[in-house]
C-alpha cells in the first residue's frame, strides 16, 4: 500500500509533470537542431520566436473569446493555434529575406549567423513585449484536469492523488503528433528527404538541382511551426511571460546539444533527459521517502538536492558534462 | 580570405554553435538570369572562361573547353592547373568574369547551377560526391530530384550497371568503400538523365583494380550516347580512352588534340605524361 502511495507521489509530482515540460522542450530542441541541421548556426532567436508564435496565438485566442467562439471543454488556444502559427511564419519569413538572406548571399560563415540570430532575439524579445506587455499572461480555458487528485483518491481510494491536468494530457498528444508527422515528411517525403540531403552535403545537393532557397524557406516555415506549438503548449501547461521563453532557450539548447545537434531523435532524447533532470534534481523527496523507508530512517528536511530557482544550473551542468565527456551528444549529430 | 569579413569565422571550432564543414562552397546558386539562344558550336563548351573563386585572383585565364555528341573529352594536367576549376566554372559554381558557357544551342552563362541541372547536365565532384547519411536509394532518388516522372526505370538501369549497389541499397552511402562510393556518385549524377556527365578525378584514392572497372564503366555509359567530359589524374590511362584530351597549366589550354595525338606528342609525353 505504502508502495502504491509513493508510487502516485511520484507520478503525481515527477513523472507526469516532467513528461509534459521533457514535451515541449523536445519540440523546442527539434527547432533548434533543424535550423543547426540545416543553415548551419545555433539559432539564439529560438526563444523569442517561440514567445512571438505564442503571443500571436494569445491575441487570437482572445479575438475567438470575445467572439464567443470556444473549443469545448478543450482550449480556445488550440484553435487559435493555426493562426498563430502562421503569424510566426510571416514573421520568421520576413527576418530571413531581411536578415538572413543577406548573410547567406555574402557566404558568411556560420559564427556570424551566431551573432546575427541574437540581434534578432533582441528585437523579437522586444517587438513582443511591446505588443503584449511583459507581465504573465494567462489563456488557458476549458476543462483545467482530465482527473483531479480528489478524484483519483475516491476512484482508488489511497492517500495520495494523481492529478492529470488536460494541458499535460494536450502537451504529450500534441508533441506525439507532431514528432510523427515531422520523422514522417523527413524520410518519406521528396521535399524531407531533399532538406536531409542539404543537411548532408549542401554542394552537392545544389548538384542534384535541390534549390538551397526553398529548402532554407520550408525550413523556417516547418521551425515557426514547432515553435508556435512549443511555445503554445508550454504556455498553456504554465503560463506565457516574455522572459520565461527567453529563459527558455537554455534548457532547449541543452536540450538539443545533450541528444546531439542535428539529430532530430537526439533533440527528443535531450528533451526529455533534462526535463526529467529538472524536475527530480528540483523535487522535495521527503513525501515520497516517507512511504518508502522504515520510520526510523525517515527523513527530517524536505531532502531537495537544490532549490526550484536553481532548475537552470540543472541543465546547465548536464550541458557542460556532455559537453567536456561526449561533445558530439548522446546520438552523433552528423555523420562522418 | 580576401579581406571578406563576413567569411572570417575568427578561429572559432565550436560545434556546439556552428556545424562543421560550414556551408558549401558552390557560387551562385542564387544567380537568376536565363538561358539565351546561341546556336552553333559544340554540344557543351566553356569557351574563353577567366574567373576564380570569390573576389580571388583568376585560376582560370581564357580557358577553353568543349564535348561533342558520343565524345570522350578528358581534361589533364599537373596539380593545381585548374582542371577541378574549370570543370565547376562549365557547372556555374564560379562566377566567370569573362567568356561564356553554351550547351546545345543556348548560352547558359548566367544560369545557377541547380537551373543548369534541368538543362541536363550531370556532374560528379571529386570530393564528397555522395550523401553520406542518406542510404544509396536515397542517393539515387535525390539524384532524381528535378524528374518529377517516375524514374523507377531509370534507377533499375543504374542498378544493372552498378550491380554492387543493389545488394546496398538499404544501407548508408557513408559506408561504403571508396570505389563503391564512386559507383553511387555516378548514379547520382545519371539519375537525372542528363545530356552531358561532367566527371571529376572519378578514379581518385581507389585502387587500381577497381579504377580499370570504374574506366569500364565510364566508357559503357559513354557508349549510350552520353557526352562525358572528365578530369583524370591517371593521364596515360584516360587519353588512351578519350576521343579529345585538354592539357591545362596554370589555368591555360597548353595542349589540346585528340586523345590519341595527345600521347604521341612528344612536348606532352615530357611533360606530363613521364617520357
Amino acid at each position: 500500500m505504502d508502495l502504491l502511495n509513493a508510487i502516485v507521489a511520484l507520478s503525481n509530482f515527477v513523472l507526469v509533470p516532467a513528461i509534459a515540460y521533457g514535451s515541449q522542450l523536445a519540440l523546442g530542441a527539434l527547432g533548434v537542431t533543424l535550423i543547426y541541421g540545416i543553415l548551419r548556426f545555433s539559432n539564439f532567436a529560438h526563444g523569442d520566436t517561440m514567445a512571438f508564435g505564442t503571443m500571436a496565438t494569445i491575441l487570437f485566442t482572445w479575438w475567438f473569446q470575445s467572439l464567443g467562439i470556444s473549443f469545448g471543454p478543450l482550449p480556445t488556444a488550440l484553435l487559435a493555434l493555426p493562426l498563430g502559427i502562421l503569424g510566426c511564419m510571416a514573421i520568421v519569413l520576413l527576418t530571413d529575406r531581411g536578415i538572413y538572406r543577406f548573410y547567406r548571399e555574402q557566404k558568411a560563415k556560420p559564427v556570424i549567423l551566431v551573432i546575427v540570430s541574437m540581434g534578432v532575439m533582441f528585437i523579437m524579445n522586444g517587438l513582443v513585449r511591446v505588443i503584449i506587455g511583459p507581465d504573465d499572461q494567462n489563456f488557458a480555458d476549458g476543462d483545467r484536469f482530465i482527473i483531479t487528485a480528489r478524484e483519483f483518491r475516491e476512484m482508488t481510494g489511497l492517500r495520495e492523488g494523481l492529478a492529470l491536468k488536460s494541458t499535460q494530457g494536450i502537451t504529450v498528444i500534441t508533441a506525439v503528433i507532431v514528432v510523427a508527422l515531422l520523422f514522417w515528411f523527413l524520410n518519406r517525403t521528396r521535399t524531407g528527404k531533399s532538406m536531409r540531403a542539404y543537411s548532408d552535403n549542401e554542394d552537392l545537393a545544389l548538384l542534384s538541382g535541390i534549390n538551397p532557397e526553398r529548402v532554407v524557406m520550408i525550413t523556417w516555415l516547418i521551425v515557426a511551426a514547432l515553435a508556435t506549438v512549443a511555445g503554445v503548449l508550454y504556455g498553456l501547461d504554465k503560463s506565457f511571460k516574455p522572459f520565461v521563453y527567453f529563459q527558455l532557450l537554455l534548457p532547449i539548447f541543452a536540450s538539443a546539444i545533450v541528444g546531439g545537434l542535428g539529430s532530430p531523435v537526439g533533440a527528443i532524447a535531450g528533451g526529455f533527459i533534462i526535463a526529467f533532470s529538472e524536475v527530480t534534481i528540483t523535487y522535495a523527496w521527503k513525501k515520497v521517502l516517507t512511504y518508502l523507508l522504515p520510520e526510523a530512517w525517515q527523513p527530517d528536511g524536505l531532502v531537495q538536492l537544490m532549490s526550484t530557482d536553481y532548475k537552470f544550473a540543472v541543465s546547465f551542468v548536464i550541458l557542460l558534462i556532455v559537453l567536456l565527456v561526449k561533445p558530439t551528444g548522446l546520438f552523433k549529430g552528423k555523420s562522418v | 580570405m580576401s579581406g571578406n569579413a563576413y567569411q572570417d569565422d575568427r578561429g572559432n571550432k565550436d560545434r556546439s554553435i556552428t556545424k562543421a564543414g560550414g556551408p558549401g562552397s558552390a557560387e551562385g546558386a542564387m544567380r537568376k538570369g536565363k538561358a539565351v539562344p546561341a546556336p552553333g558550336g559544340p554540344f557543351l563548351i566553356g569557351e574563353n572562361m577567366t574567373g576564380g573563386y570569390g573576389k580571388g585572383p583568376n585560376i582560370l585565364e581564357a580557358c577553353t573547353i568543349a564535348v561533342d555528341k558520343g565524345e570522350i573529352a578528358v581534361i589533364v594536367g599537373p596539380n593545381g592547373a585548374g582542371k577541378s576549376t574549370a570543370m565547376k566554372a562549365v557547372f556555374g559554381m564560379l562566377d566567370l568574369r569573362e567568356g561564356s558557357v553554351r550547351l546545345d544551342g543556348e548560352d547558359i552563362t548566367a544560369l545557377s547551377p541547380q537551373a543548369r541541372v534541368v538543362k541536363g547536365m550531370g556532374f560528379v565532384p571529386q570530393t564528397s560526391n555522395i550523401f553520406t547519411s542518406l542510404t544509396v536509394e536515397e542517393n539515387l532518388e535525390m539524384g532524381a530530384f528535378i524528374r518529377r516522372d517516375d524514374f523507377s526505370e531509370t534507377m533499375e538501369q543504374i542498378l544493372d550497371l552498378f550491380p554492387i549497389l543493389r545488394e546496398k541499397r538499404r544501407q548508408a552511402a557513408g559506408e561504403l568503400s571508396g570505389g563503391q562510393r564512386q559507383q553511387v556518385a555516378v548514379g547520382r549524377a545519371l539519375m537525372t538523365k542528363p545530356k552531358v556527365l561532367m566527371l571529376d578525378e572519378p578514379t581518385a584514392g581507389v585502387s587500381p583494380i577497381v579504377m580499370d572497372e570504374l574506366f569500364d564503366r565510364i566508357i559503357e555509359v559513354a557508349r549510350t550516347g552520353i557526352p562525358i567530359l572528365m578530369v583524370e589524374q591517371n593521364a596515360r590511362q584516360a587519353l588512351e580512352i578519350a576521343d579529345k584530351g585538354y592539357v591545362l597549366v596554370q589555368g591555360m589550354n597548353a595542349y589540346s588534340g585528340t586523345g590519341k595525338d595527345l600521347l604521341a606528342d612528344p612536348e606532352v609525353r615530357k611533360s606530363f605524361l613521364g617520357g
